[in-house]
């Protein structure tokens, strides 16, 4: 049994150590907005944030979650989150939309960290992040009208 | 491949059919419209007329007591925002206020949601709107008739003076107003009036406007989206295939212990297309899959690697081949020409990879039949393929159609492939419980259905005054319509029309045209990729034009119009674009612009790209400006979306993907090797749309082929080297 903390609860899974944490989330805990893309780290569908960091949950065991702090798509919250997903909406970001749980995550950890990126910061933090349908412009777009409606 | 249905359907126009009928459902407006078809004969995209004409309930409407008015949409959502764009059609004709409507995807049924075009019920070839843009805007019209006729025999006043604005009925003289949803249940229980007058375009205050948001904006930003990957029934069970490594290699031996031993596992099955492992969860299926041990049959299957099927391909282009189109006397005019340009061009193989990989889950019925969940693009194909599996009709597969995350046409498969394969593994699980079946991305990446490799030669002659005189151009590829249900359709003379389509049809004055095909028969599975022939024979024709330009010492947009003056729509993206991107102003040494024009599924786009290559002849794409002409457009932010989207998915896989193979196997596996274009390589990219009322056509795809022979034209300008072979790489760009 495995105890981690997800969006704020605590829960128990019993399942191997080295399951992804993706598989937890998807599988164990039907929290299915984190993306199954890759499976190697390639695509960033299932970015969630580990003690407010990004990370891939394809490639985390869930045993190395065990005594972090995990939020995904459903539990991100906040000044800059609702700001992203706003702009998000705003723009018409998504198209297919299969990677943008993954998008908004990795782009809620950008601008928690940096309230004003610039192109080159944008592309450091959104390159991990593919979408097939190349929504890219606009992701960059709500970029940086999430950081101007933060009063960047 | 649409303009050819389009031409067969234009022949073939039923005879005009009376309007559906409408039944009350638990106090909602249920409206189904048949469409008279008066007037379609002698319009150029003519939808085929489907089944009988008599009226049969066709249900696209349902008008709530609370006043939500849900659009049943019948083609599938995988991002190019249908599910927007077809419920706007509605609300237009309905008078509705935006925020009242919803989308909702129609159930599989062939009797009421066939494609038009196919005959079948399916999205592809981008007809979703030019399909639905009648049919929609007369269901719309019926249903706003019926409310008014309803208000004004409850306020009882005539009907002329009772209007509709923003989702209210109002009667201004008595100064009474009621809500559709006040309406909606008596409004079902009159007939659906026979004449109704459609909006002019003028009057638009949906169709066209910039601020409607997607549908789907909210629930695709939350996570709350429900894709087929995210269906969770009842005890459901995940299952995934051993697939043979090499095409039409078969299961000659299993051995399964290890694979049983895995924690999870809970059965391994060894079906006709592969070695299923059915677990508790995905992690223990893919785990069971690592410890199976099998051991293929390759006597039927492809064992050579794609240099050596070149070859094959080079020797075949030399010989004539079946004959698409023939015009004059190419060779003749060629041997006569003042000038003779001549090339080769490869495209190799490609894979859609769409962001979700392929999955569906099955779960078995009492009645013999079965329930699926998928990102369903081929309803009507994938009903009777289920239905041959389980043995019973096809009316007893039930299919919910999920938001897919993303197809390219990969989800459109004549033979419903992953679908089969889910349906074969629920039955061979015995029902015990519904079945998940998930391909990982490496099955995505090695599974086929590839935009096949394709072959061309390319010799055409300019006269002495530098003018096209003759075009004759050789093709080599694989059809992957040979075999299938469309066979008849689409294959004449031994030519598949999508090996091509934007070749043998060009727009271009060209007095002797020759073009033939060879389609090499492989086990190497194949599929038609996001805009089809085009992608491969726009990209050959656009690329030559600008040699031919540049022998004939002509500028390569003035070039063009010469040669394009029975065809202003062409013109017209060809002169916007040269405009907006300040076509003929210098450019600093190292850096050139280069221009592409074609239509494909009836829409017109011309791209021009700006790229600057540096010493090490590395090549930067600065900005790419783009011209798109797709008829009336409904929503102008989903239509620049998806032409930015395409140009970006044509650069991707134009700058550096492919799919080899060495002695049949697959050389790449996953994004590490086959890798998908990125956020910091997104070109600049301004989408400029025509003005226009005409008919609306699709733009899913025609945004693809214009953009890389855009940035191969660009990189001849800066450099004077000519990309012949794809990917780029392949020509010695980096």
């Amino acid at each position: 049994m495995i105890r981690l903390n997800i969006n704020g609860q605590d829960r128990d899974v019993d399942v191997p150590g080295d399951m992804p944490l993706l598989w937890v989330l998807r599988d164990e805990l039907n929290l299915t907005g984190t993306k199954f893309g890759c499976g190697i780290a390639q695509c960033g569908a299932c970015t969630v944030h580990m003690d407010g960091t990004p990370i891939r949950a394809c490639q985390t065991p869930a045993e190395s979650a065990a005594g972090t702090k995990i939020t995904t798509i459903e539990g991100v919250s906040g000044t800059v989150a609702q700001a992203v997903q706003a702009a998000w909406q705003k723009l018409d970001v998504v198209q297919c939309g299969y990677c943008q749980s993954g998008q908004i995550m990795s782009a809620v950890a950008l601008l928690t960290d940096n309230r004003n990126p610039t192109d080159d910061d944008i592309d450091a933090a959104m390159d991990g992040n593919v979408c097939r349908c190349a929504t890219y412009p606009r992701i960059r777009a709500a970029i940086k009208d999430a950081a101007k409606a933060m009063g960047a | 491949m649409l303009n050819q249905l389009i031409k067969q359907a234009a022949a073939d126009v039923a005879a005009p059919s009376r309007r559906g009928f409408l039944k009350g459902a638990g106090g909602a407006l249920v409206l189904g419209a048949m469409l008279p078809r008066t007037g379609f004969a002698s319009e150029a995209a003519a939808p085929k007329v489907v089944g009988p004409a008599d009226p049969r309930p066709q249900a696209f409407i349902r008008i709530a007591a609370d006043d939500t008015v849900t659009v049943l949409v019948k083609h599938l959502d995988k991002g190019q925002g249908i599910m927007t764009g077809l419920t706007t059609i509605v609300a237009e004709e309905l008078d509705a206020d935006w925020a009242q409507m919803r989308g909702a995807f129609a159930p599989a049924d062939g009797a009421l949601y066939a494609n038009h075009f196919f005959g079948i019920q399916g999205t592809g070839g981008s007809t979703a709107v030019a399909n639905s843009w009648d049919e929609l805007r007369m269901a719309g019209a019926a249903a706003r008739a019926m409310l008014v006729a309803t208000a004004a025999a409850r306020w009882s006043v005539p009907a002329s003076p009772v209007t509709v604005e923003q989702g209210v009925v109002r009667h201004a003289a008595s100064n009474r107003s009621a809500r559709f949803g006040e309406l909606a249940e008596d409004a079902a229980k009159l007939p659906v009036p026979q004449n109704v007058a459609l909006k002019d375009a003028k009057d638009y205050k949906l169709i066209g406007n910039p601020s409607l948001h997607r549908l789907d904006h909210v629930s695709k930003t939350d996570g709350t989206a429900i894709f087929a990957m995210d269906i969770r029934r009842p005890g459901q069970v995940t299952a995934v295939l051993a697939r043979s490594p090499r095409f039409g290699g078969t299961v000659k031996s299993v051995d399964a212990a290890a694979a049983k031993q895995v924690p999870g596992v809970l059965e391994v099955l060894t079906l006709p297309m592969g070695v299923a492992v059915v677990a508790r969860n995905t992690w223990a299926a893919m785990k069971g899959r690592e410890a199976l041990t099998v051991e293929w049959d390759d006597a039927k299957a492809e064992m050579r690697g794609t240099e050596e099927m070149l070859a094959d391909y080079r020797k075949l282009a030399d010989q004539p081949g079946n004959v698409a189109t023939d015009t004059g006397d190419a060779a003749k005019a060629l041997a006569g020409a003042a000038k003779v340009v001549e090339a080769e061009f490869v495209f190799p193989y490609l894979a859609h990879a769409p962001m979700e990989p392929l999955n569906a889950t099955v779960e078995l019925t009492p009645d013999g039949g079965c329930t699926i969940w998928a990102g369903s693009q081929f309803q009507g194909v994938e009903q009777k393929v289920a239905a041959g599996i389980l043995g019973c009709k096809p009316e007893q597969v039930v299919i919910n159609t999920v938001w897919a995350g993303g197809s390219f046409g990969r989800r459109a498969t004549p033979d419903a492939d992953y679908i089969a394969e889910a349906v074969t593994i629920a039955k061979a699980y015995g029902g015990k419980a519904p079945v998940h079946l998930v391909w990982t991305r490496e099955d995505d990446i090695r599974g086929g259905r590839y935009r096949p490799l394709f072959l061309h030669k390319v010799k055409a002659g300019l006269d002495a005054s530098g003018t096209l005189v003759a075009w004759r151009q050789s093709i080599v590829g694989q059809s992957f319509m040979i075999g299938t249900l469309f066979e008849g359709f689409m294959v004449k003379n031994g030519v598949d029309a999508t090996s091509v389509e934007g070749s043998s049809d060009m727009a271009y004055t060209v007095p002797n045209l020759h073009v033939d095909l060879h389609s090499p028969p492989s086990p190497v599975t194949t599929l038609w990729w996001r805009s089809v022939g085009h992608t491969h024979t726009a990209y050959a024709k656009e690329v030559m034009i600008d040699e031919l330009a540049a022998a004939a010492g002509k500028d390569p947009v003035a070039f063009r119009l010469e040669m394009l003056k029975d065809h202003p729509r062409l013109q017209g993206v060809l002169k916007l674009a040269a405009e907006k991107a300040g076509w003929g102003q210098p450019l600093p040494k190292g850096k050139g612009r280069g221009i592409a024009v074609h239509e494909s599924f009836s829409s017109f786009v011309a791209h021009v790209a700006e790229v600057s290559v540096d010493e090490q002849g590395r090549v930067t794409i600065d900005r790419v400006v783009c011209a798109v002409d797709c008829g009336q457009v409904v929503n102008p932010n989903i239509v620049e979306a998806q032409v930015s989207g395409g140009t970006g998915w044509a650069i991707g896989h134009a700058l550096r993907d492919e799919i080899t193979l060495t002695g049949g196997l697959v050389d790449q596996s996953n994004f590490d090797a086959y890798q998908p274009l990125r956020n910091s390589e997104m070109p600049p990219i301004e989408v400029h749309i025509l003005p226009s009322t005409a008919r609306p056509t699709g733009v899913g795809e025609p945004g693809v082929p214009t953009a890389a022979p855009a940035v191969a034209n660009a990189v001849f300008a800066a450099t004077g080297k000519r990309l012949h072979h794809l990917p780029f790489t392949r020509s010695g760009m980096v």
